[in-house]
């Protein structure tokens, strides 16, 4: 640019900048250009509406090195409770031997606020899992699946197959107690192990996975090195197998490659986000790399093209800005950092 | 519910130049002064990247940009690779003739199109800065020097907030009659979305052919590639980046600024788009000057490839 201008001080608050760019507004108040937007995101081809499903209480605290106390979980969840977002993944009932962030699944269940219209979905890698699951009041679960046969060796020790057995009785009590199933499909852009992942393999073990019984696929870059080019590829193959409707993308953002992906997803009709506040939990396939799509990143982008998300990316801002606090670190969100350096939040 | 052709990705350009700017945009922005031979160095590797232009320095008065101080001493010292532009910015008049003295052989100028950015940043309306690159518009043709015109808060100004498209259309214009043979689109502050780049693009294009449209995305919210990802669908094909994403966002104390070339090539290379750039050898250069500086690199795909 041109010189750095001396009358810095002068130049707008980042809130203000927020409101005028964005009709970022309270889920309770319908945004003052409310029709507009929506009229403007379908003339574009675009969803109206995205559903976005946070996962930093749980995929994201899963991949952070430091320990947080059971309270603090409780209190990030509650916070996030209040942002609107529809579905928030809680915990993890693994056992603690495996994932000893989640070891007090349990308490976190039972302890946290359970808000109308909001999901707590957790992780259940088993039958045993789900049951203790449900015992602590859990009332939707998720099975995870991949794409590779190598991943799936190293993580949890068996064969793809061999994996959907297995979750296969999960689904199957699930479906006797009316609880809905969510499946995750990791590896589809990529695997730390084989390289490149064949987009027809990820649609045959999606299509394996809504078979029995999930309601919704999470297509998982999980190690971020999809672009949208192999997005495009991917998803074109598994929209041959499960309706558009069913599908959700969650990717990793540790290429820098997220925003674009979803983007290209959600022009292909993809209308589920995952995202982690914060950006919370790096990669634990590249030391000191970032991982999860920051959720508040995610909806200035959704804002910015007119999709409504009923997610308040203020009161996202403040439950990152907490959870960064607990853990001593510094947001990985780019709108946070934005935010907090120019002006009041 | 109909997903029109061109948004599900229809045709992306085959090739796309990449405009490096990380010696002047990018070190422009940094803390650290950094000395001549590094900013060489610097130069001189990008130059066996690939990269095909690589915005060498600013003839800007010290007083005002001190990182850019030895400008003439930079453009006499890089190698100057046949075939590789190094375009330089002016000013004024003044700083054209510097320039073109100290050997440059393509220069930039830059417009906005807000007023009151015009005004703080160099004191005067956007009218008037435009008369004044008029001076450097007729020696430049003289000279038969290419002049490259960039056009700030396309997206939103820190001062104005909304920019509308008209606006952007209307500043894009006037320097592309003025002879520009390039019109750089920069998001100064890193505010737009997909969808205002969109609304913006759509308007600029119905005044300067996109063959001569350039985009600069900020990524000081995290837009930029999906920002860059629209602008392609909708035919651009000229995109502006600073290696390891130098240069941090004057307006937003600690914010990152430019997006960074080594996860935009990582991007277009993944749409089989050809760039022509060496990634493994953007990283290299990336590490060298961010050792240099003594700072991490915003380069996502630089900090990945760190494996345990």
């Amino acid at each position: 640019m041109g010189t750095v201008p001396s009358a810095l001080k002068h130049c707008l608050s980042h809130q203000h900048l927020l409101k005028e760019q964005l009709w970022i507004s309270d889920p309770a108040a319908p945004p003052p250009a409310a029709l507009h937007s929506g009229q403007e995101s379908q003339a574009s081809g675009l969803p109206e509406y995205i559903k976005i499903v946070e996962v930093g209480p749980r995929d994201g605290l899963q991949n952070e090195k430091v320990i947080v106390p059971t309270d603090i979980k409780i209190e990030l969840i509650n916070q996030l409770s209040k942002t609107g977002l529809p579905a928030i993944e809680v915990t993890s009932f693994v056992s603690s031997k495996w994932v000893p962030q989640m070891a007090d699944h349990k308490e976190v269940m039972r302890g946290i606020e359970r808000h109308p219209g909001v999901q707590y979905p957790v992780l259940t890698p088993n039958l045993q899992g789900f049951n203790s699951a449900i015992a602590a009041g859990a009332t939707e679960v998720s099975v995870f699946g991949a794409a590779s046969e190598s991943f799936t060796k190293m993580n949890i020790n068996c064969s793809v197959e061999e994996s959907m057995i297995k979750f296969e009785e999960v689904a199957k009590s699930a479906r006797n107690m009316n609880i809905p199933v969510r499946g995750y499909v990791s590896c589809a852009l990529g695997c730390p192990y084989e390289g490149n992942v064949a987009p027809a393999k990820v649609a045959e073990v999606a299509k394996r996975l809504y078979s029995m019984g999930c309601y919704e696929i999470s297509l998982g870059d999980t190690i971020g090195v999809g672009t949208p080019g192999s997005m495009k590829g991917m998803l074109q193959a598994v929209m041959k197998e499960i309706p558009v409707s069913a599908l959700a993308v969650h990717c990793h953002d540790t290429y820098g490659q997220a925003l674009a992906n979803i983007l290209t997803a959600i022009q292909m009709g993809v209308a589920v986000v995952d995202s982690s506040v914060a950006g919370l939990g790096g990669c634990p396939y590249a030391k000191g790399a970032t991982g999860n799509v920051a959720t508040e990143d995610v909806i200035y982008m959704l804002s910015g093209l007119g999709i409504h998300t009923g997610v308040n990316l203020y009161a996202v801002m403040e439950a990152g800005n907490f959870i960064c606090t607990a853990l001593n670190k510094k947001t990985n969100s780019k709108v946070a950092q934005a935010s907090f350096n120019t002006g009041a939040i | 519910r109909q997903v029109s052709s061109a948004a599900a990705g229809g045709a992306f350009p085959k090739r796309v130049k990449v405009v490096e700017v990380g010696p002047r945009d990018g070190l422009q922005n940094e803390k650290n002064i950094v000395p001549t031979p590094v900013k060489i160095s610097l130069i001189n590797m990008l130059s066996e990247t690939g990269l095909q232009v690589i915005e060498a320095t600013s003839f800007v008065s010290p007083k005002w940009v001190p990182q850019m101080a030895d400008h003439t001493e930079v453009m006499q010292g890089i190698n100057k690779v046949p075939g590789i532009s190094y375009p330089v910015l002016t000013p004024n008049l003044k700083g054209f003739q510097s320039a073109v003295a100290a050997g440059a052989r393509e220069v930039s100028i830059f417009g906005a199109a807000s007023e009151l950015f015009t005004k703080k940043n160099i004191n005067c309306s956007i009218e008037e800065s435009l008369e004044r690159f008029d001076e450097v518009m007729t020696a430049a043709k003289a000279a038969s020097i290419p002049v490259r015109g960039y056009v700030s808060c396309v997206l939103g100004c820190p001062y104005e907030g909304k920019i509308s498209p008209a606006k952007v259309a209307e500043v894009s214009k006037k320097m592309f009659s003025m002879g520009c043979y390039e019109i750089s689109l920069g998001d100064t502050i890193g505010i737009g979305t997909p969808g205002s780049m969109k609304e913006m693009l759509t308007a600029v294009m119905k005044e300067v052919p996109v063959g001569a449209l350039a985009v600069h995305c900020h990524d000081t919210y995290g837009q930029a590639l999906a920002n860059i990802l629209v602008a392609l669908q909708m035919g651009v094909s000229v995109v502006d980046a600073s290696v390891a994403g130098l240069g941090g966002c004057p307006y937003a104390q600690g914010a990152s600024g430019n997006v960074a070339t080594e996860d935009l090539v990582y991007m277009l290379n993944g749409l089989g788009i050809h760039t022509g750039v060496d990634l493994q050898k953007l990283m290299d250069t990336g590490t060298f000057i961010c050792n240099a500086l003594n700072r991490r690199t915003n380069s996502k795909v630089s900090q990945a490839s760190c494996r345990l």
